[in-house]
């Protein structure tokens, strides 16, 4: 199980108070009915699925119930940062400066 | 060398010492007709057929660790065909034919067991799915069978029915052709049967890259030993493959997770068939060695880890206890992980790719080890033609932009 620093909460929590919700920074097309099918599919389906740095969205739902972004390595499982919702993906840059999994 | 009374009473004269090799370990050449990526058992059984089926020997299957160590070796080995669809029913029914006479095709026991899977019904909603599964599975002939609460007891007599506030047994749905069978052995088989015939199995040879030519067609795979050419390449990877997929430059609609199972020290003969329980998430069977093998559910994110969370089985073993009180003082002997890749309809993607010459296998998620010989089998199939098999042409990867998807979600609602 790992631990989880909610960066609202600004506290490492047990992973059972969070839930999983998918790649980060997937924006809904807001022009849903001028975009091809394939770039419908791509927002809907296609997955970066990343063997390595990956940012997603973690829900603090036993917490304080809000949504942010985790940087975590899928190889080692290790979470690299946290960050608040809204804020931009960390650049490469950052998250190597942040890294101490290798 | 053939498997026989024979072979077997002369090997014992001698101590069982004198067993030839079963599948050498062979150093790549420098090109092949066919280059399949990944020898677990659908990458082998692929192989397997290229040779025997269509006369298509030059083939490599390349493994980044030890064959079947993937997903093959880590397996519940669950087999049944029982899905919904009529797609899905006919691709998993295919499979389910071709388990029934592998033993004596590959000459290696594979340990078939027709023994059944029960799904037990808990609810109202329960009891209406299984019935429209029931009749969903029958109009395409496959065998599924509604026993009720009483039924389900004589078929398996360590079953509470009682009216127990939690989880009441209000019947079940028993699928009599479906099983288990011996994963390793499926592996090994193909890849015996495979290198018989012609076909190179190289180990502990991760694939790299995947090399294209100034057209788009592919030419070859980069590998730890060097470039090995070939115009036809097949991708099975299972939890991989997306990996594998970006090397030539393809984004897929998958996600890879963490997906565990444990078995228990072993015990005298005490469950008979498959269960399943959908509602309390959980399935068990018991090994011929007499282990428990339980499956648990796949972990909340993605990962390559190859290990998953100790509360994901806590969780499992509760709701094993809930149904089966008679096992809460079994010890668990061993846990591990695999890492599966689901899409997003939980249908496999079995076909062509929109490069030229790049075939995939993937996306079996959960419960792809029942479609070990189907897939194999529909694989070859497609690499021979470069066309799918009418059984595969749905699970294109088209019908993810088309929106003619496979919906399995609910069938899939345990992994397995
Ligand atoms: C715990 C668990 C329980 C399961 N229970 C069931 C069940 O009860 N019933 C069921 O039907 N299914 C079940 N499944 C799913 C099933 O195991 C898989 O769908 C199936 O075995 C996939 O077979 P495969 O041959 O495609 O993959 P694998 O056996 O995983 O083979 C893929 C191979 O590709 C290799 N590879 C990856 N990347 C590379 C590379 N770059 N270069 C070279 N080689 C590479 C891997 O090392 C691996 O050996 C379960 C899975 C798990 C993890
Ligand atoms: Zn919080």
């Amino acid at each position: 199980m790992f631990l989880i620093h909610c960066p609202y909460c600004d506290e490492d929590r047990p992973e059972i108070e969070f839930s999983y919700a998918g790649e980060a920074h997937i924006a809904r097309p807001q022009n849903a009915d001028a975009i091809s099918d394939a770039e419908w599919s791509e927002y809907l389906f296609i997955r970066e699925n990343k063997r390595g740095i990956h940012c997603e969205r973690w829900w603090h739902t036993n917490g304080c119930n809000r949504f942010f972004n985790a940087v975590r390595n899928t190889v080692t499982d290790k979470f690299i940062m946290t960050y608040e919702m809204g804020e931009p993906r960390p650049t490469p840059e950052e998250i190597e400066a942040a890294r101490d999994d290798d | 060398m053939k498997f026989s009374a024979r072979s077997l009473f002369a090997n014992a004269l001698t101590g069982h010492k004198n067993w030839p090799e079963q599948f050498p370990d062979k150093e790549p050449e420098k090109q092949y007709d066919v280059i399949i990526v990944g020898a677990g058992g659908h990458g082998l059984g692929a192989a397997y057929y290229l040779a025997k089926k269509y006369g298509i020997r030059n083939v490599a299957v390349i493994e980044k660790g030890w064959l079947g160590g993937g997903n093959t070796g880590r397996n519940t080995t669950v087999i049944r065909s029982n899905y919904l669809y009529d797609e899905s029913a006919a691709i998993y029914d295919h499979s389910v034919d071709l388990w029934d006479g592998l033993s004596q095709e590959l000459n290696y026991n594979t340990m078939f067991s027709k023994r059944g899977v029960l799904m037990l019904a808990h609810n109202i909603h329960d009891v209406q799915s299984f019935q429209r599964h029931i009749h969903a599975n029958r109009l395409n002939g496959v065998d599924n069978q509604w026993l009720s609460r009483e039924d389900c007891k004589a078929f398996l007599p360590i079953l509470d029915i009682s009216e127990r506030p939690h989880y009441p047994v209000l019947g079940g749905a028993l699928q009599m052709r479906a099983g288990t069978a011996r994963h390793d052995s499926v592996a090994w088989g193909y890849a015996r049967a495979a290198s018989q015939i012609g076909v190179d199995i190289i180990q502990n040879c991760a694939v790299t890259g995947i090399r294209r030519s100034k057209d788009g067609a592919v030419t070859g795979v980069e590998t730890e030993k060097g470039f090995i050419k070939a115009n036809k390449i097949a991708v099975s990877a299972a939890g991989h493959s997306a990996v594998v997929m970006a090397m030539a430059g393809l984004r897929f609609p998958l996600e890879s997770y963490p997906l565990q199972a444990l078995v228990s020290e072993p015990v005298k003969p005490v469950m008979p068939c498959v269960v399943m329980s959908n509602a309390v998430h959980a399935y068990i069977s018991q090994s011929d060695k007499g282990e428990l093998v339980i499956g648990a559910g796949t972990d909340q994110y993605t990962s390559y880890s190859q290990r998953g969370a100790l509360h994901i089985l806590e969780h499992t073993l509760m709701s094993i206890c809930e149904l089966f009180p008679i096992f809460k003082r079994m010890r668990m002997l061993r846990s591990w992980a695999g890492i599966v890749d689901v899409t997003p309809d939980r249908s496999p993607i079995l076909g062509k790719t929109p490069i030229e010459g790049l075939y995939v296998n993937c996306g079996w998620g959960t419960g792809g080890f029942k479609a070990t010989p189907g897939a194999a089998d529909l694989l070859a199939y497609t690499i021979a033609h470069d066309e799918p098999h009418k059984i595969n042409a749905p699970f294109n990867l088209d019908r993810f932009t088309g929106g003619r998807l496979i919906d399995e979600a609910a069938a899939a609602a345990v992994a397995h």
